[in-house]
Order: C-alpha cells, then sequence, then structure tokens
C-alpha cells in the first residue's frame, strides 16, 4: 500500500472518530446546555423522595437549571435529604420551594424550583426550607379509596 | 564488493575439535532440555574461527538447538556458551541484542517478511540500526543483492520467488551487517540439486569474503561435505564423531558409517524402543 | 463411582491449573510489551500503519453496521413507545442504548472478529514462519518492532470507532423516525438531549470502549504469540481470539454497567 494512501486513510479515520466523539458530546447529550461541574450546591429535605435519583433534573420553570448529586436518608430528622448541584447562571431567592414532580404519568421524577420573593438569594451550602414530597400514585389512590368509602358511609 | 573465486578450492586445514582460544564460539559443559526431554547434554565444542563448521545428525538430534543457544534465544540449564570469550547466557537483554548485531542466521526457509519486497527485506537492518540516507540505503542492498545474484529480483516480493531465491535474499538480509558468525538452519533442505550448488558455493564465498565464520546446521552429507572444514556429529544430544570430512569418510565409527552409508539399521535403530514384539500382539511367550 | 468423582475434580484442578497458568502467561506478556511500548512512540510511522491496519480497515463494517443497528433501534423503539403514546422519546431510546451499551459492546465485536482476528493470524503467521526469530536473530526485539504497535494501534482504535458507530446508529435511529416515519424532529432532538448525560452517559460510554478496546487487543496479540507454530495452531489461536475476546468483552460490560449505572 502507498505510504500517502495509508496516511490518508488513517486521516479519515481518526477525524471521523473525533467527529463521532464531538457529535455525541454536543449533539447527543448535554454537554453544551448544562455543566453542572461549576455551580452551587443546596441541600432540602423531603418527607418522601418517592423514585427521584441521583442525577435527575433540577428544573425551574421547564428549563433544567441542575442535577441531583446525591439522595440519602438522614438519621436526626428521619427524613430524606437530597444535595443538588444548580448552575452558576441560574440564581433563586432564598425562600424558594422545592417539589418533586413527574415528567408525564409514567417519566422520571424530576425537583421542580418555585422562586419566591426574597431579596437574598441561595448561596452554596444553603438549605431550603420549604419543600413539597413526591405524589406517591398509591396514597392518592388510597385517599381517594378512603373518601368514596367515608362518603358511601354518610349517604347510608 | 565479492572477488574470490565462484569455484572452492580444497584446503588443508589443521583443526583442534575441542575448546580452543582460537575459538568465535565455544560451548562448555552445556546441558539443554525442553521439560523432561533432555535434548543436549554436557556438550563441549569450539567453533573456530575464519572455519565454516557442520553440525550433522539425525532429524530431532538437537542441532537446532545449538544454533538457539548460540543466538541466546534459548538458554542452557547449565554451562556457558561463550562467543568471542562472553558467556551469551548471562547477558543483560541489551547487551544481548548488542551482540546479535554481529551475528546472522539464515532460517530455514529463509523466514523473508511477506508483506515486504525483497528491496526492503534486505534494507530492513539498515533502517532499523542505521540512520543512513536513501541513497546509500538502496546501494548497499543492491550491493547485498548483488552478491547472492538477485540484483534483478530487487522489486519482486517473496511470494514470487522460487524456494532457493528466497533463501539466497535471505542470506543477503543476514549478511547485511557484515556479521562475525553466520549460521545455517538446514541451508539445502527441499532444494533441487543446482540450488543446492549455488547455496554451497555462497556459504564458502561469503564466508571467507567477510572473514567471516560459519555455522551449518544440516544432514545433507553431500552438499556440506563439499565446502566444509570440520564436522560435528550429534546424536542424542552428544557428539559422537567428530573430524575433517577427509577423517569422517574414512572413519570407523559405526555411528557415522551409518550416517555415511545411509543405512536404515545400525546405532540408529530402525525401532523406536518398545517392548517384546510377540508379547504385544498378545502371542504367549515361554 | 468415587473414582468417577475424583476424576471429575482433577478435570476441574487441570482446568484451573491451566487457567491460571495461561492467565500468568498472558499477564508477563503483556507487561513486557508495554515496558518495551516506547519504540511504538518514538516511531509514530509503526503505529500510523496498525492504526490503518486495526482501525481504518475496519471503518466500514463499522459505519455499514451502526447505521443498521440505528435503523432497528429507531424501527422497534417507535413501534413499542407509539402504544404509550410517547414517539417522540425514540431519540431518547436510541441515543441511551447506543451510548451506553450497544455503541461500545458491538463495536468491540465486530473489531474482534475485524481485527482482533486479523492481529492473531498477523502475528502467528510470522511466528510459525519464523519471521519473529529472524527479527529477534537481526537485534530487532520483535515485541517493541511488532507486537507493541499492534497493541497501541488497536487500543487507540478501538474508542474512535465505537464513537463512530454510535454516532452513525443515532444518525440511523434519525432516518427511519424523523426522514421516513415523520416524528417531530425537534422532539427527536430535545428529548434526546435532556436525557443523555454526557458525563453519566457518554463519557461512561468511552470508558467502557477504552476497556473493551484493551481487552480484545491484549487478547489478540497474545493469542497470535502464543499460537502453536503451525497452520492449525494459528487457525485455532484466531477461533480463540474471536470467542475469548466475545466472552470477556460481555463479561467486562456486565461488571462495568454494574459499577457504572446502578443509581447512587
Amino acid at each position: 500500500m502507498e505510504r500517502k494512501t495509508v496516511d490518508l486513510w488513517v486521516g479519515i479515520f481518526v477525524a471521523a472518530g473525533f467527529i463521532g466523539l464531538l457529535v455525541l458530546a454536543l449533539k447527543v447529550g448535554n454537554a453544551s446546555t448544562v455543566k453542572v461541574s461549576d455551580g452551587y450546591t443546596i441541600t432540602a429535605d423531603f418527607d418522601n423522595i418517592g423514585g427521584l435519583r441521583a442525577r435527575a433534573p433540577v428544573r425551574s420553570a421547564g428549563v433544567v437549571v441542575g442535577r441531583v448529586e446525591y439522595v440519602g436518608f438522614s438519621n436526626e430528622t428521619l427524613r430524606a435529604k437530597v444535595i443538588m448541584r444548580i448552575d452558576n447562571r441560574y440564581e433563586f431567592p432564598k425562600d424558594s420551594s422545592l417539589s418533586i414532580l413527574t415528567s408525564g404519568l409514567l417519566g422520571d421524577q424530576f425537583i421542580g424550583i418555585d422562586g419566591g420573593a426574597d431579596t437574598e438569594l441561595l448561596e452554596d451550602g444553603d438549605q431550603v426550607r420549604l419543600t413539597q414530597s413526591a405524589i406517591v400514585l398509591e396514597k392518592v389512590i388510597g385517599q381517594f379509596l378512603y373518601g368514596k368509602a367515608v362518603d358511601g358511609g354518610s349517604g347510608n | 564488493m565479492l572477488s574470490c573465486p565462484l569455484e572452492y578450492q580444497p584446503q588443508e586445514y589443521n583443526l583442534k575439535g575441542n575448546v580452543d582460544s582460537e575459538s568465535l564460539v565455544e560451548f562448555d559443559g552445556v546441558d539443554f532440555s525442553y521439560g523432561a526431554t533432555p535434548i543436549l547434554r554436557n556438550v563441549s565444542i569450539g567453533f573456530p574461527k575464519g572455519k565454516i563448521i557442520a553440525i550433522m545428525g539425525g532429524s530431532g538430534s538437537g542441532k537446532t538447538t545449538l544454533l538457539r543457544l548460540i543466538g541466546g534465544q534459548l538458554k542452557p540449564d547449565q554451562g556457558t556458551v561463550r562467543f568471542e570469550g562472553d558467556a551469551i547466557n548471562s547477558m543483560s537483554h541489551a547487551r544481548l541484542y548488542a551482540l546479535r548485531r554481529r551475528m546472522g542466521m539464515l532460517f530455514q526457509f529463509g523466514a523473508l517478511f511477506t508483506d515486504l519486497s525483497v528491496f526492503e527485506n534486505v534494507a530492513f537492518p539498515y533502517r532499523e540500526h542505521l540512520q543512513l540516507p536513501e541513497s546509500m540505503i538502496r546501494d548497499l542492498v543492491l550491493m547485498k543483492l548483488h552478491a547472492v545474484g538477485l540484483r534483478g529480483a530487487h522489486d519482486l516480493k517473496p511470494a514470487e520467488l522460487s524456494g532457493g531465491m528466497a533463501r539466497r535474499v535471505a542470506l543477503a538480509r543476514a549478511i547485511a551487517l557484515d556479521p562475525r558468525l553466520i549460521m545455517y538452519d538446514e541451508p539445502f533442505a527441499g532444494l533441487d540439486p543446482i540450488s543446492v550448488a549455488i547455496i554451497a558455493n555462497l556459504i564458502r564465498r561469503l564466508n571467507s569474503a567477510l572473514g567471516a565464520t560459519s555455522i551449518i546446521v544440516t544432514h545433507d552429507l553431500e552438499a556440506s561435505f563439499k565446502i566444509v572444514d570440520y564436522v560435528y556429529f550429534i546424536a542424542e544430544g552428544e557428539i559422537v564423531a567428530q573430524g575433517t570430512p577427509e577423517d569422517l569418510y574414512e572413519s570407523e565409527e559405526p555411528y557415522v558409517q551409518q550416517f555415511v552409508q545411509g543405512e536404515s539399521d545400525g546405532p540408529v535403530r530402525f525401532h523406536y524402543p518398545a517392548g517384546r514384539y510377540d508379547a504385544d500382539l498378545g502371542m504367549s511367550v515361554e | 463411582m468415587i473414582s468417577s468423582v475424583a476424576s471429575g475434580l482433577r478435570v476441574i484442578g487441570r482446568l484451573t491449573v491451566d487457567g491460571i497458568w495461561h492467565l500468568g502467561a498472558a499477564s508477563r506478556f503483556m507487561s513486557i510489551v508495554l515496558m518495551r511500548s516506547a519504540m511504538t512512540f518514538r516511531r509514530y510511522r509503526l503505529l500510523i500503519d496498525e492504526i490503518y491496519f486495526a482501525g481504518a480497515l475496519s471503518l466500514i463494517i463499522i459505519v455499514v453496521s451502526g447505521l443498521f443497528v440505528g435503523l432497528v433501534l429507531g424501527l422497534q423503539g417507535y413501534e413499542t413507545l407509539k402504544r404509550y403514546g410517547s414517539a417522540e422519546a425514540v431519540g431518547t431510546l436510541v441515543a441511551l442504548s447506543l451510548v451506553r451499551e450497544l455503541g461500545p459492546v458491538v463495536s468491540a465485536l465486530l473489531f474482534a472478529s475485524r481485527a482482533g482476528s486479523a492481529i492473531t493470524a498477523e502475528i502467528g503467521i510470522m511466528k510459525s514462519t519464523q519471521q519473529l526469530s529472524a527479527m529477534e536473530m537481526m537485534a530487532v526485539d520483535p515485541y517493541a518492532r511488532v507486537v507493541a504497535p499492534m497493541f497501541w494501534g488497536g487500543f487507540i482504535s478501538m474508542p474512535l470507532l465505537a464513537a463512530i458507530f454510535s454516532a452513525m446508529g443515532i444518525f440511523g435511529g434519525y432516518l427511519i423516525t424523523v426522514v421516513v416515519i415523520g416524528v417531530d424532529a425537534g422532539a427527536f432532538w430535545s428529548q434526546m438531549q435532556a436525557n443523555v448525560d454526557f458525563r453519566g452517559d457518554i463519557l461512561n460510554g468511552v470508558i467502557k470502549s477504552v476497556v473493551f478496546g484493551a481487552a480484545v487487543t491484549a487478547i489478540a496479540v497474545f493469542e497470535g504469540y502464543d499460537a502453536p507454530p503451525t497452520a492449525e495452531g494459528v487457525s485455532h489461536a484466531v477461533t480463540r481470539t474471536v470467542v475469548t475476546s466475545a466472552l470477556t468483552v460481555l463479561a467486562l460490560d456486565f461488571v462495568l454497567t454494574a459499577f457504572m449505572f446502578t443509581g447512587v
């Protein structure tokens, strides 16, 4: 094989490989949208996190603003402890509230931030007080049935 | 670059077969075995400088092992192999590789690099070891190919060569760095009579042109006796006979007799060691 | 009865001893190759030739298979997701399956059968025709001159091939679902981007392909060097390369997946 042909093909191959990686990183992945490696962390306690897991998105008004870094159980409060990393570009007031939501009926769970009215902003290491647990379908159904039963009982 | 006559003139040599201060390579009490199979037993021989020495013996007698011990590709279990006085078996990796530059070896079927042309095969040692301009490499390669009579074939691929030509190209490659020692592993095996004569002639010519020492491992009595100065006979890992070709033709040694006459039975048995034939066949043994 | 149990145990014992011996020989071989790799990078021509041999020559098979795997994934994913009314999620499905699993694994399997077998055959034939011995006697170290460049050529090629495979697969998925079936292109890409994480999914996929590349090429060069110097020996070695590589890749994939993608 001619030297130049080999070089050409190796060049094509290596270039194609790097273009492939670049496409995966920028077009397929979210490397271009949210870089959560540099950001600030906030913590929050939840009564029930449902199916929330690490790396789940944190959204505000539907926009991904950060990622869940850690999900664990706190022995002191007997509640679930969640650490999130929020992108530096986004700022939220201190009295913002967090809620665990579900994308669609059967989709993954994520954390939604609703902005408050405070003039001070959340900083690295802050804890968010206002939290709303995940809606657990079994509980909702249970309550619905219980309500029906009570209704039925009173109707008699 | 090679101006010696094509015809070989027999010369008289006065050789001592044993370990000798004038030896380029010497074996001193060498034992070698593959696992549990002993190949060489207490071999002590010398290869005098400037001579062509044949190592003869039947198949599987340990001849090729001797060459691999000299090349440092195998290490003896006991004893030492020396090249110009340096023990090969206790050398570091780097020194062994430095030493191998002074050796050339012709493998049984040439062992040419099949993906390289004839020219590139011969150029290989130059490209690997010397930083030379391309024009000088070209000159050197063509000179070596001319010495084996194949300058015209430099563009061919090894697959396009006959067995004899491939071996000549391999010989040109083996002598590329002008070695002190040239080893030949079965150089005549599987060649037609003309090719055998060409190779034999080349071995003789190159040895004197380069001032080298040659060791030929072979079982081809006829071709090698015409060109060698001294012969070692090896059988079952031991040196059983040695001498100049003339001595050996007249030797009374039964092993040599059997080998020279080509008899099927003798000291080397026709039968592999076995129990009694009638017992093996289940016949009654009285 | 007892004797049959004993002979069974003996078989197990022998297989274990053989296996450990083989593993030890392979580790020793690879440590020699790695120690003598300096020449590969000093004389980068050798490396470029081997990248051509292992990578560029595998380009066609990788591109074509990647495209078809993507087409099939897109079609199957669409058919299934349509039932749940979430056909837009097909982009996520195609991208995640390719980037996490199919890209590294399938391209490693193709790489083993295309480049790995060729590496084994080349080294095995060079050994059986005494070319490696001849090189050694010309004072050229075959580990440094032949084996190490082949190993590094394969090692470098494999992650690039996996990336090309995944990218082609996603393109295939795009072709079938967006262009042919008519899923909304914006939804296709945005769903994909929202759910494919750079570090968690893509980088882990790349790490997988690096590990697979190292494993497959190490197996290929070792089997070639270890092959008995006969035609039969080389052909068995080629078969062993493909089988061992495939099993190793699948086993490693399980281990890596267990480490990488188990939630916490």
